[in-house]
Formats: C-alpha cells, structure tokens, sequence
C-alpha cells in the first residue's frame, strides 16, 4: 500500500520551475508587440480638476493614445460596490478616470498608452492638469468631527458606515460589574506590499471576438464576470488568466483597480495587446491599503477575573471609497471576544471617509485588529486585579466541553452567525508557557538587566474565523494517455502551494505519486465556477471540493477496473498509479483504466494496446455508452461549508528593549497553533512563518505616514521599512492539531493566521520590560523607537 | 463601447536615442541596439527574453533583480543596459544544468521551502550564488546568513526556512 499522502511533509511540485527562472508572471508572459500603458494621477487627496489638455501627450512620439474620462465611453462610471451593507450611509466607488474631483494623492486621472513604458511615462508627465485643491483632515478622528472638510459632500461627518452588533445583555452585565478596564488602542495604515505589484495584459482578438486578460488576481472567475458585464460582452467570451502570482497578502482580491478595467478596454480599442505593470510608487499610492483602526474597549468582570461583558466602540478608516464593503471593519467586530466565554458583548464601529487610498482587506482583514484591542485590554485587566496574564486568559476561555460555542446575534463578514467549533485553548496556552520556559524569566530578565538591557515577555491569544464560503468546486480527472491526473479549482495561488496540498488529498482517494497530480487553476477556460483565493479558505473550501471529487472518481475507477479484471469492486485497491485486485500482482494501470473507459481508442499509445487485453470497464448491453453513462474517468463536486470554521492560536516572545537606542530585538517567538487537521506541515509552517514576519513588520515598522495634506511622504521600499532577513528573529512553530467537525478533511484556515497576533505579544513584552522604568502603557502600533522614547521621557527615565 | 472600424496607426519605436551594446549573457554573446535609457533589467527581460530576473521595485531595496554582473552581484534595476558593455552578465536561468536538474542552491531551497510566491527567489538565488562564488569562507551563523540575506526582501517566507537553505546549500555544494 502506498503511505498516505494527507499529512506528509511533501516538497512543492511547482518550486522546480520559479526556482529556474521559468515561472511566468504577467510580465514575463511573451505578447505580440504589446502597448504599454501608464498613469497621471492626482498630486492633489482632495482637489476639483479644472481642466485635462492632453495634446502635447497625444502628439508625443511613440504615444497611441491618451485616455480620460471624456473617451472612456461606457467605463465613465462608478466602479462596483462589491458588497452593500445596510449599514452604509453614503457608498462611494472611485470611477477608472477621475471626472470632476480627486479624492487621494495617487487617483488615476488620465492614461497614457503607447510603445514602451519610457515613453508612456514621458507622455504622461505632458498632460496638463489644472486642480484646485481643497481641503483635507487625515486624522481619523478629527474627520467625524462637525466642521470637518468633507471627502464627499452627502456624507455628513464622513461617516460612510455605522454599525453595531451586540450578544446577550451588555447593558445589564456592565451594570454589575465589579470591575470596568478600559483602554483607547490605535493601529496605523500598512500595506500588503506584495513583491510582484499588481500588473495587468490585454489581447482581443477581432476574429473570435474573444477578450483574454492576464491578471495577477486573487479573484479571476469574478473579475471574468465584472469584466464581461462591464465591456458588455458575454462571459464565455473572456479568459482570464492569473498566471504565477507574485504574493497577494488580499491586495490582490480587490476589484476592480482602475487599470483592470481601462487596459482590456485599450486592447479592445487599439487591436493590439496592452500591458500595464505597476511600479512600487504605483502600488504604495494607487493600490489598496488597511489596517487604521481606533478601539475604546472595555471589560467588565469580577474580581475573580471573570470577564462578564464587552463594549467596543471603534472608528475604521475606510480611504476615500468603500468597494469592499465593510469586510474589514464586520471581520474585527465579530472577531472582538476572542477566545473567551464573554457571554455579553457590545460593539459598535464607525467607518470614516479619508481622502487617502480606499482600504479593502490585507491578511488579516481586521482580525489584528480585534486581538490587539482584546488581549492588550485582558493585559490591562490582569494588571489591574493582580492576576497574572496566563491566569486570566485560562479563567476565561472557552472549555474544550463547550465546543460549538455559538455567539449568538453577531454576524460574520459571511454573513452567517458566529459559532466557534472546536479547539484546547487550554492546553495551547500551557504549552507556550512551557515553551518560553516562564519559570525562569525573572532570572533572565535580572541576567538582562546586568547587560544593560531590559528583558518582557509578551503573549497574545487569537481566534481566527476561517474557510468562509460560500462553495468552491474541484474537477478531477485521470488522462487517458499519461495516467495522470488533472485537477481544477475555482482559485489562485499566490504563493500558497495550492498545486501540492491538492495533489496530496487526490492521491490518497487514487494511489497515485503527488507529483502525478496536476493542479490547474486560476484560469478561467480551464475552470469557471467558484469564488477566490481569500479568508484563509482555499484548503478548507476547496480542499475539500477536490477530496469529494475525488472519492467520485475513485468509485468510478474501482468500478471499471473491476470490470475489466472481472472481479468484484471490492476485491480492487488503488496504488502505486494502477488499480490491483488485493493480494494479487494483477494489476491495470490507470491510464488503461481512463482509456478503457472511453468508447472510442485508437491503439497509438501502450495503455490502449494494455486495456484492450482485459474486458470491457463497463458491462452493458445496447450502445457502447450506456444511457446516463460518460466516457472517462472524471468527476466534479462541490463543498459548501455550513459556516466559518475558527483556527486560533497563541504566540508568545521574550524581547530585548535597549533604553538608550530605544531598540527593540526580539530574542525568541514561539508560536502554538491549531488549524486542524494539516494537509502539508511544511507548508503550514511557511504560511505561519510568512505571517508572523509580516506581523513583525506590522507591529515594528511599517507605517505609511501621510502628510497632514494628504501626501504620502513614504511610499517607497527606502522609507516604508519591510523588514528583511536582519529583523526577523528565529521562529518557533509548534502544531496542535484538533479536527474542524465541520468538513470532511477536518481542516481550518491557516493563511492569515500569523500575521494576527504579533503587534499584541510586542507591545504587551515592550511593556513588560519597561516596566522598571514606568514607561507606562503601549497600545499603538507600529511600536516605534521614536514611541518608546516619548514614554521614556514622559517617565523621566 | 464605440470601436473605431479604422485601424490607427500606431508607430513601432520611440525617438530615443539608442546606441549598440554587446555583452555576454549567461556565456552567450549578444549585441543588440537599445534605447540610451533602457535599464538592464528591462534589456535582459524583453530584449533577450530572460524573464527569470525579476523587477520588484526598481529602486534598488528589493534586490528581486540581482543578477551577477562579472561574478558580483548587482541590481538590474539600477543598471543601464549601456552600462553592461563589454561585461559578463550572470541570470537565474543559467544555474540549473541543462536537463533542468538544480544547482545546489536551488535544491536547497526546495527542500527547506525556501520559498513561497517565487517572485523574489531568482534574485535572492543569485545574491547567495555571488557570495558562494567568492573564495573567502562563509559565515554560516544565523547572523552571518542573514548580514548575507540583508540586500533581498522576502514577503512570503518570514526568512526562517531561507536562512536553513542557504545552510543546506553549503553543504550540498561542499563550502560548509
């Protein structure tokens, strides 16, 4: 029998080619004398635009064409409101090219198409745009203010969504508090900053009338559809391609960014094929963003610790346009209580217009959000009634007999109710304490001290809703010739190892190598039905679509095999790339099976001459194909998870602060999580590592600072600090494994988990080892040094 | 949508000045004529076809474009292909043999997971291939290999499973 494959640590089927140089991005992907195309965008966040002259850009040599929103016919429109939500008030979309205003440093206002991208960008720097600017206020919470210079003139106080969420009786739990810990704790604007930008090509083809697009989406089937509704075109008629993506981080789920609509419309118009590739000041002013979020959080509880009731009330900045939704903003409400029992919750946000760039979801989508409201507020209610910040955690977690733990009344961004299936807090929570080997940090922190260096411990607990739905499918199928088997699914991988993890399950249901197993997707003539690669759901959602597919064929392989074995289905295993009657060497390989399976075979090939020495694989009389029957050996399914399935996990770390350079080393991060069952530990282990250093980033470093007038001052790799190899410490991943109850794989989410706990564990251990000092509290991230001098100061220290 | 029944005419070049280059890329001659500005990045990817080296932010911090310019490393992106006359010019796409079995540093990364998108690998690749080519001994610590590392930005991998391929490397290649 062959070892199961489910579980393995597996090296990656596509890794020999990107480590060739052999990957095609959208840019390296070969296009017949292709246009190219760049943008003049708005120096102004807020400003009316007088007048456009693009003559002199039109006449530049090499230029094809300047677009504004005058010649961009049907596209001079408000891009789609993805997703409505009752609670907004005034949903604004930004149009391709702006017309009339400008909203953010960085709106497209014009596009220049022509032979290279030198020129386009000369030409662009010709187009002559006359602005008057208008007043901004980009402090989050001077912008809901009275008084306060609008972003767009209907929404009062630029509220662009007020909603609250509440479960069981907060009112009357506040009330018999005997306790209330309340904390004001702010995190700033980041982004995704994916290595590969965003980039886009276009050809139409005139004869077929068939547009095809490659795109490095997250989302290509759903931008299929917004783009044939847009250019008025059927579906059947455009292909999208996302070919190898260079990471996505959800920059990438967003659509429609303006290019992704102007370029297919360019290559339509021209006839000829026009690429637009982003540049990384492209992608830090014109591509979305997240993360600004402002809590008031409190606690009630009693003085045992027990915390009995929650209120939050939080401002989200939301950028100019809301596209998205309230995703973001829905994600950190409904995520606010953790993994604690909380039986009474309140939560309430405000999203506020910014003139800035929109924000839609960055890995993580508001879960950072909430768990560095909640667990630096748990810190501070610990402090307060002397507990320690282990003891108060363990006094209200969920218990493992209290699984599924509904919350009911709060909605998540699916918008199905909360109810938390499965997981051992407990048990998490005591084996980080071992990790970082508690009982001994007083003598690390005095062994610190004599170095002249100042030791804390942080720690931080999330949750993480994950797998949301609503379906995706897997299509399966073993080749005729080859005996391999091709794989479809509804997404895209940015990095992810989709093609490996899905190659595992598929061949354990049909006894064939991993590296048999080709994974095709992110192409929309190879697989059109499904949603995208977000929320930490592609192994969840489609994994276990492929998994259910799979035992399809698998039956339908058994069958035919047995056929042609002429013995009975049962007596048939499937491994080692053939199906075997058991305990027998007689075998078929799969390639016979599929080929036997097809009605019509010419002997060009050994598994056709091979199948034609066995019966037939299906027994019938009348035609060849039975009625109901399909030739080959394939299958489609589907899975529709019932609801969100909720990973968590708990990080911990031991960090160095040095009180003269205000620098923060972290000397040791050790992670425990639990995403149920895992397909791939290698992979897990990436994912959590990758998040973890993008948490890192955003705990320490990463901050788009805008000037008070809207300019974003860093929008470069120079100044806007990801961190490299030097800043990311050694990381300790320690798996814990309970199944989901809710699919068959008992499989949850793990992409963004990494990322959601660390801006808490680093504040939470900065101010544990400045303690000593009375630094005081840190309840804002990226900590920077220039914040942890402030504190000092402020101290006298 | 209006389309214009008449084809328009676009031109084929630009007025940029260009002059000849000729250098050697991965051991091949080529001499080509280019534009005066075009960036080395952009000569070896859409002049020559070699699409491996990436371009992640051109300005220099990334380091996805490193290629090894006379066996050191360099970035692409802050090149001009004119400024490449007469020199040797090392690309991704020259490390594997030519069946498409791995370099030692390829291998590595495989089996460590090394990495994630890919996008930065060749340019990371070929950062370390320059520092393994040079006689003095590696600093193999975890902060040697990250001081090693610090010219190439990784937004997938968090680092960790970098810095034991580049380990890993040393040993499949005999320079542990």
């Amino acid at each position: 029998m062959s070892t199961r494959q489910f579980g393995a640590r597996i090296e990656r089927n596509i890794d020999p080619k990107l480590l060739r140089g052999e990957g095609a991005f959208v840019d390296d992907i070969p296009l017949p004398q292709p246009l190219h195309a760049a943008f003049v965008r708005s120096p102004f966040a807020r400003a009316r635009i007088r007048s456009i002259n693009i003559t002199a850009a039109e006449r530049h040599p090499g230029v094809a064409t300047v677009y504004t929103c005058e010649n961009i016919a049907d596209l001079d429109i408000e891009m789609p409101l993805l997703i409505p939500h009752p609670s907004m008030k005034h949903p604004h979309t930004q149009r391709p090219l702006a017309r009339g205003d400008v909203y953010y440093v960085g709106q497209c206002v014009a596009m220049v198409v022509a032979v290279n991208r030198y020129v386009a960008e000369d030409a662009a720097a010709l187009v002559e745009v006359d602005y008057e600017p208008l007043d901004v206020e980009m402090d989050l919470e001077k912008a809901v203010r009275d008084g306060a210079p609008l972003v767009h003139a209907d929404a009062p106080n630029n509220l662009a969504a007020h909603f609250v969420q509440f479960s069981g009786n907060p009112d009357d739990a506040f009330a018999k508090a005997e306790h209330v810990t309340r904390i004001r704790v702010q995190i700033d604007r980041s982004t995704a900053a994916p290595l590969e930008c965003r980039a886009i090509a276009a050809i139409w083809d005139a004869v077929s009338e068939e547009l095809t697009v490659w795109d490095g989406t997250q989302a290509p089937i759903s931008l299929r559809g917004g783009l044939a509704s847009i250019l008025k075109l059927d579906e059947d008629k455009v292909r999208v391609i996302a070919p190898n993506v260079g990471g996505g981080f959800g920059q990438k789920i967003m659509m429609f960014h303006p290019d992704e609509l102007l370029v297919p419309m360019a290559a339509m118009k021209l006839g000829r094929p026009v690429k637009y590739i982003e540049d990384r000041r492209e992608n830090f002013i014109g591509s979305s963003q997240e993360r600004t979020q402002i809590h008031y959080i409190e606690l009630a509880a009693k003085k045992t610790g027990e915390v009995v009731g929650l209120r939050d009330s939080f401002l989200h900045d939301t950028g100019a346009f809301i596209p998205y939704g309230i995703a973001v903003a829905q994600v950190a409400s409904t995520s606010i209580a953790g993994a604690y029992r909380i039986p009474n919750i309140w939560v309430e946000f405000k999203a506020v217009y910014t003139p800035a760039v929109q924000v839609t979801p960055y890995r993580g989508c508001g879960r950072p959000h909430a768990c560095f409201a909640l667990e630096r507020a748990m810190d501070q209610l610990a402090e307060d009634l002397g507990l320690d910040r282990f003891e108060i955690r363990r006094r209200n977690f969920i218990s493992e007999k209290e699984f599924p733990y509904p919350r009911e009344g709060l909605l998540f961004a699916d918008g199905l109710k909360v109810t938390l299936d499965s997981g051992q807090y407990h048990k998490a929570l005591d084996m980080i304490g071992k990790a970082l080997d508690v009982t001994n940090l007083e003598a690390a922190k005095e062994k610190a001290r004599s170095e002249g260096k100042y030791l804390g411990l942080g720690l931080a607990f999330y949750v993480e809703g994950t797998g949301l739905g609503p379906y995706e499918g897997g299509h399966v199928r073993i080749h005729p010739i080859t005996g391999k088997v091709y794989v479809n699914t509804g997404l895209t991988s940015q990095g992810q190892g989709h093609d490996t993890v899905f190659a595992q399950i598929v061949a354990d249901q049909l006894g064939v190598k991993p590296q048999d197993v080709i994974v095709v997707e992110g192409d929309t003539k190879a697989y059109d039905w499904g949603v995208a690669t977000f929320a930490s759901r592609a192994a969840v959602v489609s994994g276990n679509a492929i998994h259910k597919t799979a035992m399809v064929v698998r039956e339908k392989t058994i069958k035919a095999a047995a056929n042609m074995m002429e013995v009975d289905g049962a007596d048939i295993e499937l491994h080692d790339g053939a199906a075997w009657v058991k305990g027998s060497n007689r075998f078929v390989p799969l390639a016979a099976v599929a080929t036997a399976t097809n009605p019509l075979r010419y002997a060009f090939n050994e598994a056709a001459q091979a199948a034609t020495q066995f019966a037939p694989a299906s027994r019938h009389d009348g035609p060849p194909l039975a009625e109901g029957q399909a030739p080959g050996l394939e299958g489609t399914d589907y899975y529709s998870p019932p609801h969100a399935t909720w990973a968590y996990g708990v990080h911990g770390a031991l960090v160095e602060v040095d009180a003269d350079l205000c620098a923060v080393k972290i000397q040791k991060y050790v992670c425990i999580h639990d995403c149920g069952n895992m397909i791939n530990p290698m992979i897990v282990e990436g994912q959590v590592h990758g998040g973890i250093a993008q948490g890192v980033g955003g705990a320490l470093y990463e901050r788009l600072e805008y000037e008070p007038s809207g300019n974003l001052a860093n929008a470069n790799f120079v100044d806007f600090l990801v961190p490299y190899a030097t800043e990311i410490p050694n990381i300790e991943v320690i798996h814990l494994e309970t199944p989901s109850p809710l699919n068959p794989l008992g499989v949850k989410g793990v992409g963004e988990a990494g990322c959601i706990a660390v801006g808490a564990v680093v504040a939470s251990a900065v101010e544990e080892a400045l303690k000593p000092l009375g630094a005081g509290k840190f309840h804002h991230v990226p900590l920077t040094p220039s914040m942890i001098q402030a504190a000092l100061d402020r101290a006298g220290a | 949508m209006t389309r214009s029944n008449l084809q328009r005419h676009v031109g084929q070049t630009s007025d940029d000045p260009t002059l000849k280059v000729s250098l050697t890329v991965n051991g091949e001659h080529v001499e080509r004529v280019v534009s005066i500005r075009m960036l080395l990045s952009d000569f070896l990817r859409h002049e020559l076809g070699l699409t491996g080296t990436h371009v992640g932010c051109e300005h220099g911090i990334c380091g996805c474009c490193t290629v090894l310019i006379d066996g050191k490393s360099a970035r692409s992106c802050l090149t001009l292909a004119a400024q490449a006359q007469g020199a040797e010019v090392t690309t991704i796409e020259a490390l594997a043999e030519e069946d498409g079995g791995l370099h030692a540093i390829q291998q590595a990364f495989k089996e460590c997971h090394a990495l994630q998108c890919g996008f930065c690998t060749p340019g990371m690749i070929m950062n370390i291939f320059g520092r393994f080519n040079e006689p003095q001994p590696l600093d193999l610590s975890d902060e040697g290999i990250r001081t090693m590392l610090s010219g190439n930005l990784c937004r997938c991998t968090g680092y960790v499973n970098i810095i034991n391929a580049v380990r890993r490397a040393a040993q499949l290649a005999g320079r542990a």
